[in-house]
């Protein structure tokens, strides 16, 4: 499992002049459910942006295996960003295009399949995150969960390497969230893919996340990396105790 | 005594008093009555800030209340105000009278204290700072229109390579969009504009009865200028406008975003088909505003001016050349392609709120009205020069 699929090194990241984090450095395996946490205006989004190819980093690299993402050609660069899927936190499905069109949209652009197939792969992959029959739907007609699972389904359409979910519990109810959380270790333990999850939800870092990086807003860096469990069990920082514990400390 | 608003039959009045006791040093605020929004209140926060800082400087203030009957919002607010106010004066305030409630609310408001440096002060700024600023963000602006241009060339070059991604389907309803849907008012502007061109000449001509060459005026008015002109303005209103609105909600959305990541183009997903279509249908709907505004300018010299239907088709057909029509139309082709550009690249560049969208396209508007006004006289310059 310790394979590195993401390498960070020394990566900062800056709006202009203001500087949101620096010197980040942490790896994510291949397999991983890797969990970016910390508190709300840490930079954890902006992270994400950076390891997805929306943002250029001040300075640093990341690494896909062995593949330096920022400084190779833009072709390059999009070659690695196919292999990747994102679940936004709103879901950013096409706001035009029916559930069916837009999971069949990046099929149809970067595979040859004929048009039955793509609607048979679209099927599947609904009947998957368990919207089975919404085919036809427009986005603005179905409820913020079943978009959020739509956006799942087209983020997995090209059954990708990784997969980036940003705040993939916001707004949806204790057991959306928790079905959300056992379709995510599904995917990992099915398919291999690695997770990357944004999130400050306690009980989805400690029921799925095996690894992690701990961001933090005063110091502008990361305080720790490694599995949020052992960090809860071992960490000497009361930053994360407290963020771990909901501020109430660790249960001696 | 709850904090809940009660309705009381008669108007609720409330009642703030400062009451100096036997020891000089402690005095005694009393707060009475009812302390609601709706309420009459007797005395002010400033009033007795006054009262304390000039009169009686006591070191000690009492809070109590005497008949609090109800109290919501306002009574908190006032509190806080003498609060800080008497913080700066170096009084000591006892809230110990006051109802639990409110003293639970008042720890609650002070319990996280200001962030140094959180609030914004708009004020204070040298205008050569304003000025410097004003000229950065221009400057911004043309560099992000000449970046995005050449994005767009790029996209068209892969277009024209047959390897652009998007879906015909988009270019089909942009082209249905940007074209036979502006039919009724581009019908209606150029017909009523040819009928205005009509007259305006026809008070002159007519002096020196020289009715017939209102075909003239009206020919080439519309075929080399305003045609193009007019179809362009109604476009820009019309589509371009639209594209800014458009793409800047998908960009509000992250929709944008989940192309890039996706490995799609947005230049190409969604610029180019706006672009081409808007290219595509703008010379036709030119060359229709042109026929309209003739058959509006015949209407008004036939009708009104003693002139046949005839003699007014062959004197436009004597008066208007075919190098009058590929002006017009060579200006139509250059409009499309500004107004398309102000549209998506005011979309693309829209931040993310909902009023950011209406600035996108009120700026699309703006920006696509002097473009075409610009290109225009520059245009009919150089034909003026080479005599076209």
């Amino acid at each position: 499992m310790a394979n590195p699929h993401i390498t960070v090194m020394g990566l900062t990241m800056a709006y202009g002049d203001f500087v949101i984090q620096h010197d980040l450095n942490f790896t994510i395996c291949r397999g991983d459910v890797f969990i970016i946490m910390g508190g709300s205006g840490c930079g954890k989004s902006t992270l994400l942006k950076h390891l997805i190819g929306l943002q250029s980093p001040a300075k640093g690299e990341v690494f896909y295996d062995t593949q330096n993402f920022w400084q190779t050609d833009a072709s390059e660069r999009v070659s690695i960003m196919r292999r990747i899927g994102v679940l936004y936190q709103s879901g950013a499905l096409f706001s035009s295009l029916t559930l069916s069109e837009n999971i069949a949209l990046p099929l149809a652009e970067f595979t040859k399949l004929s048009r039955v197939e793509i609607q048979d792969i679209v099927s599947y992959k609904l009947a998957l995150v368990g919207l089975a029959g919404f085919e036809d739907y427009y986005p603005s007609e179905i409820s913020g969960g079943m978009q959020k699972r739509a956006g799942l389904a087209r983020a997995i359409a090209l059954d990708p390497e990784i997969l980036f979910f940003d705040e993939p519990s916001a707004g949806l109810d204790p057991v959306s969230a928790r079905l959300l959380d056992d379709l995510i270790i599904n995917l990992r333990d099915t398919l291999g893919t690695t997770i990357v999850v944004v999130t400050h939800e306690l009980a989805s870092i400690f029921a799925i996340g095996n690894n992690s990086v701990f961001l933090d807003a005063d110091t502008k860096t990361m305080l720790a990396t490694g599995s949020p469990k052992k960090l809860l069990a071992e960490s000497s920082n009361p930053k994360i105790i407290q963020f771990l514990t909901r501020g109430e400390g660790r249960a001696v | 005594m709850k904090p809940i608003e009660t309705t009381s039959p008669q108007a609720s009045v409330g009642a703030v008093k400062l009451i100096p006791t036997d020891d000089l040093a402690v005095s005694i605020l009393q707060f009475s009555g009812d302390w609601v929004k709706k309420a009459t209140i007797g005395g002010s926060a400033s009033e007795v800030i006054a009262e304390l800082a000039f009169k009686q400087k006591p070191h000690r203030l009492l809070l109590q209340s005497g008949d609090l009957t109800a109290w919501d919002s306002r009574l908190p607010t006032c509190l806080i105000k003498i609060g800080d106010e008497c913080q700066r004066l170096g009084i000591d305030v006892d809230v110990a009278g006051l109802p639990e409630g409110v003293q639970g609310l008042l720890k609650l408001a002070r319990a996280v204290p200001e962030r140094t440096g959180a609030r914004r002060s708009e004020q204070g700024k040298p205008m050569l700072t304003e000025v410097g600023k004003a000229v950065l963000a221009a400057w911004k602006d043309v560099q992000g229109l000449v970046y995005f241009i050449g994005e767009a060339i790029l996209a068209g070059w892969a277009l024209l390579r047959g390897k652009a991604r998007f879906r015909p389907v988009d270019m089909l309803l942009c082209i249905q969009d940007a074209g036979p849907s502006a039919l009724p008012i581009i019908t209606l502007i150029s017909l009523l504009v040819g009928l205005i061109l009509a007259f305006v000449g026809a008070v002159q001509l007519s002096m020196f009865g020289a009715q017939i060459y209102i075909a003239d005026l009206v020919g080439l008015g519309t075929v080399r200028e305003m045609g193009a002109l007019m179809t362009a303005v109604i476009m820009s209103g019309r589509t371009g406008a639209a594209y800014a609105a458009q793409l800047g909600t998908m960009n509000v959305n992250s929709e944008i975003d989940a192309l890039k990541t996706m490995g799609i183009s947005p230049m190409e997903f969604l610029v180019l088909p706006r672009l081409s279509a808007l290219v595509l249908m703008m010379p036709l709907l030119a060359l229709y505003s042109d026929l309209m505004g003739i058959i509006g300018g015949a209407l008004v010299t036939v009708s009104a001016f003693d002139v046949s239907f005839l003699q007014y088709y062959n004197e436009t057909r004597r008066a208007v050349h075919l190098s009058d029509f590929s002006v017009g139309l060579g200006k139509s082709v250059v409009f499309a392609i500004l107004v398309a550009v102000a549209g998506c690249m005011r979309g693309m560049q829209c931040g993310r709120s909902a009023s950011a969208v209406g600035d996108a396209a009120t700026a699309a508007m703006v920006n696509s009205i002097v473009y075409i006004v610009v290109a225009d006289s520059v245009i009919t310059l150089i034909c003026s020069r080479f005599g076209v």
